[in-house]
């Protein structure tokens, strides 16, 4: 029989070939190091700029125009705040939304048409949801410049994302479940409740965690609402002002002086130290709850 | 005139009892996956305390009959059907008739096994609690006589509350047909239930379908024509959407009326 591949020039080719896998190897094992190297060394600076103001009183104290007794105490409690009111909001409106556009609507052009808009929300920049909330919020709903309306704000600027990660939470439920349920004649809600949620939970928290924790970053829209960044007292309830935690920063690296850098890197530390809290919360109950089909 | 009387009430009581024991009627059932015509004209009556078979090549149509008796197949988008399918005299499209009060009669029996991934025991117990039984202690019995009837209570009985995924693929077989007892439901339709098990787990099942029909009326799709041949009364065989014949199991495989019947069980095509 004629052989239609020449082993030999396979063998040539051979070199070359193992070559190139083994430089493309190399180029991705760079990419990931440079990111690395950026993440340390920003990491590095920041805890020794950090180092000798991180203390008990740093935590407790309000800020204060000298930068020894500058405490991020206004920011840490109001970005609690601000997740009193972002955290069940956001869950509930996109739980829901996701629930609805996967479970229930029909897939026609309307539904196509949402889930393209929900997708582009996800993209829309934090300082336009700002404009929304002054306009919405603050001025028209007259809450001012509050807890609610930054958490309305808030909660508007991560509800695409939560949106988009509860609907894939659900569609990666088999359908050989819900079937499973319908056969046994169990109506829709017993199988969004029974089956459909208790199998989606640990991926819509994981992705609503992640999103709150970016909510707990975010800055711009809550400068266009003109939340006050040098605040002595705490809020009392929704409707008091406050402060949160990168608008604390954000003022303090403005300052002149050389020390209020350092205030900003410890409240810096203090600011990932949440982030990372509540990260490792949304990998526990990944690791936790996940499970296999 | 008397005479004609007297066989008129025959007849008329031939056909109650006959009535009585088709637990299925189709009539004149035609199905559409948008243009495309799945089910042609079926008309076939099914039988309580039977197992009847459906055999066919695939796209034969099979599957969407058997899912057509439960209604699970209105989860497909842009099916429709025209004609009548009766359950116990009960036309199951009727506006009336609810489809989730079909299904407690109607039980399914999938061809990839499908346990919840919840434990053996909450597996068994969720169609009873979604139809509202909480009491403990009925549905500890609920539990065990459904396993007991699946044949897996021995193999399970020391591990109730682990984790149905830790079973064998036979095992969670048996489990989703222990989980479909227990809505107790009159008729169970099995839609190719052994296609992802080893022979073993298949013997397995097949023994329990033996089992099942004293209580059950049973509709099981299989593409194993052995399969049909062994365990089943009535055997319809369909083509492109067609019932090209229907009649006993031992009939139909010795001595098929149709051509194509014949060409197929003897694997000239299919």
């Amino acid at each position: 029989m004629e052989k239609l591949i020449d082993k030999q020039r396979v063998v040539q080719h051979m070199n070359g070939r193992l070559l190139r896998n083994n430089v493309l190897k190399f180029l991705f094992f760079l990419a990931t190091l440079f990111g690395l190297i950026v993440l340390v060394v920003l990491l590095y600076r920041i805890f020794t700029q950090a180092i000798g103001w991180l203390n008990i009183d740093f935590l407790n104290n309000f800020p204060s125009r000298r930068p020894e007794n500058a405490g991020i105490k206004a920011g840490l409690v109001g970005s609690l705040w601000l997740m009193v009111i972002v955290a069940p909001v956001s869950l509930i409106l996109g739980v829901g939304t996701a629930i609805y556009l996967e479970e229930y609507a029909k897939k026609n052009r309307f539904t196509d048409f949402i889930q393209t808009n929900i997708s582009n929300l996800a993209g829309v920049p934090s300082i336009v949801f700002g404009l929304l909330g002054l306009t919405l919020f603050v001025r028209e709903l007259n809450l001012g410049r509050s807890v609610l309306a930054a958490g309305l704000t808030m909660s508007l600027l991560v509800l695409p994302v939560i949106v988009v990660a509860a609907q894939e939470a659900i569609r990666a439920v088999p359908n050989q479940l819900r079937e499973a349920s319908y056969g046994m004649g169990a109506t829709k809600w017993q199988t969004i409740y029974g089956i459909v949620l208790p199998a989606a939970i640990p991926g819509i928290l994981t992705g609503s965690i992640l999103a709150l924790s970016r909510a707990i970053g975010e800055t711009a829209p809550l400068v266009v609402l003109g939340i006050p960044t040098f605040l002595a007292y705490l809020p009392r309830g929704i409707f008091d002002t406050f402060t949160v935690m990168p608008m604390q920063i954000y003022n303090w690296t403005s300052r002149p002086q050389a020390d209020f850098q350092n205030v900003a890197a410890a409240g810096i530390v203090v600011l990932l130290v949440v982030l990372i809290f509540m990260n490792s919360i949304a990998i526990f109950i990944r690791n936790k709850f996940q499970k296999r089909y | 005139m008397e005479l004609t009387v007297v066989k008129e009430r025959k007849n008329k009581q031939a056909e109650e009892r006959s009535e009585k024991n088709v637990v299925y009627r189709t009539k004149n059932l035609n199905l559409w996956y948008g243009e495309h015509h799945a089910l042609k004209n079926i008309d076939l009556d099914i039988y309580e305390n039977e197992v009847t078979a459906i055999i066919g090549p695939s796209g034969c149509g099979k599957s969407t009959y058997i899912k057509t008796l439960n209604r699970m197949i209105e989860l497909v988008p842009g099916v429709r059907t025209s004609g009548e399918i009766t359950y116990r005299g009960r036309n199951i499209f009727d506006k009336s008739y609810r489809v989730e009060e079909l299904r407690t009669q109607v039980g399914m029996v999938f061809q990839k096994p499908n346990p919840f991934p919840k434990s053996i025991y909450d597996n068994v117990a969720y169609g009873p609690r979604i139809h509202g039984i909480r009491d403990k202690k009925i549905l500890d019995e609920i539990v065990e006589k459904s396993l007991r009837g699946a044949a897996i209570w021995d193999e399970v009985k020391d591990r109730l509350h682990t984790n149905a995924y830790g079973l064998s693929g036979g095992q969670q077989q048996r489990l989703c047909i222990a989980r479909c007892l227990a809505i107790e439901p009159d008729v169970i339709l099995m839609d190719e239930p052994t296609s992802a098990l080893d022979p073993i787990s298949t013997l397995k099942v097949e023994e329990l379908v033996q089992e099942l029909k004293k209580n059950y009326s049973i509709i099981i799709v299989t593409h194993n024509m052995q399969q049909a041949a062994r365990i089943s009364d009535k055997t319809a065989f369909f083509l492109n959407g067609e019932v090209i014949e229907y009649s006993d199991t031992d009939k139909l495989f010795s001595n098929p009326d149709d051509k194509r019947t014949e060409d197929y069980i003897t694997g000239r095509f299919g």
